[in-house]
Formats: structure tokens, sequence, C-alpha cells
């Protein structure tokens, strides 16, 4: 992850606010795809977000799916690629795939 | 992740202090684990005896430091358990000798690269806040303040001051030091003086190697910054180029 990035501390000040907060972490990546493992982003129930994912192609899912976690209180993962059902929405223009660990703060 | 444990990756990033990250996919079970035994702790604060983190399979407190020390996050499986380690090391640091035209646009693309940036000038003339804004200056010689800057193997030190009394002890320190990165601006023929200079100092052949110079790429850079993107991307190499 870029170093100069303060998401955590942005996720942190969120939270100061009332509002909640989930952590999205790349934990694989197989093929082409512009974010390393370990690259975040945090995404509040208001919608705002911060940070990357993917480079753009999959962040709209992630944030959808981000405020069932939030209000579920659990973890989940999500996977996508080029043979995901969701690729015709949301695909891998790069053709790559990501696996995503989806986290609220709690 | 708790709040807590949040909180506790948050102050160390202040403290600049490396944690690692150890995350249980299935449960969502966390841990840090620091450098030293002592610190490790379980979602916020629990330890176990010795000090180690309770529930935390000791080979993964391990792997979890040698994902620090090698920068990379790691995904592993274990005993039917799936984990991700995230590393959270502090920035890696640009030491910038001589307060130049060249350091103006080197000091913000670095920062914008990831760098912490620290910008020596002993020179009165040169060293103005104002010309570097949000950077930290730092007025003085370089040998004693890059020797409190204590350099790691997570250091860069490129010297632009073309005056061999400011550049020398600068390049000197960081041939002593782990820098991973150490560069210096000026001619050919200037650097072919400057080696000389440092084996006059007592630096082998493979010391002064270490020396980038002339620094940065060969991109045909002309303009200061042009020169700044040639460097910033030398350092980049020299700190990535080996997992290519």
């Amino acid at each position: 992850m870029a170093d100069g990035e303060k998401l955590l501390e942005l996720a942190a000040a969120w939270v100061g606010e009332g509002t909640g907060v989930a952590i999205a972490t790349v934990i694989e990546t197989w093929g082409s795809s512009p974010c390393p493992p370990g690259s975040q982003l945090v995404v509040n129930t208001r919608g705002d977000f911060r940070g990357s994912v993917s480079g753009g192609c999959i962040e709209g899912a992630v944030v959808a799916e981000a405020a069932r976690v939030i209000a579920a209180g659990k973890p989940t993962r999500l996977s996508f690629g080029v043979s995901d059902a969701m690729a015709w929405e949301v695909g891998l223009a790069c053709g790559g795939e990501i696996e995503i660990y989806l986290e609220p703060l709690t | 992740m708790r709040m807590s444990l949040l909180g506790r990756v948050v102050r160390d990033r202040r403290l600049k202090k490396p944690v690692a990250l150890v995350t249980e996919l299935g449960e969502g079970a966390q841990w840090l684990v620091y450098a030293e035994d002592a610190e490790d702790a379980e979602e916020g604060g629990e330890r176990g005896e010795g000090g180690a983190p309770t529930g935390l399979p000791e080979f993964l407190v391990r792997e979890a430091r040698d994902s620090l020390e090698s920068d990379r996050c790691q995904r592993l499986q274990a005993g039917g358990r799936d984990y991700f380690i995230q590393c959270f090391n502090p920035p890696l640091r640009m030491i910038l000798v001589g307060a130049v035209h060249i350091a103006e646009c080197l000091a913000p693309m670095a920062e914008l690269v990831g760098f912490d940036v620290v910008v020596v000038e002993p020179r009165e003339a040169f060293a103005q806040e104002e010309r570097f804004p949000g950077i930290e200056l730092r007025r003085g010689w370089p040998g004693p303040i890059l020797a409190e800057l204590e350099l790691d193997a997570r250091s860069a030190v490129v010297s632009l001051s073309h005056d061999p009394k400011i550049d020398d002890p600068a390049l000197a320190t960081a041939l002593a030091s782990p820098a991973f990165y150490i560069g210096a601006l000026g001619s050919k023929k200037n650097h072919r003086g400057r080696l000389e200079r440092l084996a006059g100092m007592g630096f082998d052949a493979s010391a002064c190697a270490r020396v980038h110079g002339p620094v940065g790429l060969p991109i045909g850079s002309r303009s200061p910054a042009e020169i700044a993107v040639s460097i910033v991307a030398q350092a980049i190499e020299a700190r990535r180029g080996q997992a290519q």
C-alpha cells in the first residue's frame, strides 16, 4: 500500500463522527491487477470512500457490499474476476482476478 | 476489526513503529505482531505467557516478522485456517543534501511517492523554508545531522549541493549505513573525483559502487524537474527492482 495514504487514520476519524466504517483489503491477486495484496480502501455508511483496491473497476461493488458488512457486523470475502457473474457489471478490464477481505470496524 | 486494535495501529504509525496485522480470514480474529516479542498483542491488549500473542501459532509470529522485514504482505494456510498478514512499516525516508533548485522539485515528488523527506543545508542563503513548503528542513552540516537521523535500510540519501565539503561527509555517513539508495549529483568527471576522495577516506571499491553517479536513471533529463523524476525512479528501482 502507499505509505503516504492515511486511510486507517481517516477510518478512525469517521468512527469518531459517528458513521459506520468498513475496511477492504486486497488479500490475493491473480494475473494482471493494478493493486497488490495489502492495498486498502475505507468506506463509510454515508458512501464516502478513499483508497483503492483495483484501480477503479470494482470499487462501486465493494462500497455497496460494505453497507451490508457494516450492518451485519461481520467480515466477509469477495472475489472478482473475468469469469465472475458480476463481471458484466463491474468486471476487471485488465483481465485479472482479485480477492478482497471486507471487515467492519466494531 | 475492533476500534481498539485500529487505535493501536494508528498510534504505532504515528510513532513510526513497524507492526504486522495478522487476520484469520474465517472468523476474523486478529493479532498485532511487532519486531519485539513483548509488545505483541491480541485484539488490542491481551497477551499470553512469555509475551506471545495468545492463540496465534508461533510460526505465524515468525512469518509476520519476516513480512515486516521484507515489507511484503502474505497469504498463508495453516491448520485448515486461512491467514493474511498486512504490514504497516513506517515510510521510507529520503535525505536530500543541499537545498538547491533540483531539491525543490525532488522533495515534493518523493513525498508523493511515499517518502518522508528531510532536506539538509548548512548554507543560510539556501536554507529557506518557503522554498520547501511542508518539508522538514534542517540547517547544519550533513555529517552530524545524518548521524542524528540514524540512517537505516529504509533510508535513501541524495547529495545535490555540488560542493565536496557538503556532499562528501554526507556520502561518507551514508556509506557507513545500510541505506538502500545513495546518489550523488554531478558530471561523470566530478563523479570520478568524488570516488577518488571517498577511496582516500578509506571506502573500498564495493562501497564506492553503492553511490549512484551521475545520479538518476539515464532518461536524458535536462531540467531540474526531469532530473528529479530520474532520481525518484532510480530510488524506486533500488527498492523494488529485485522483485521483478
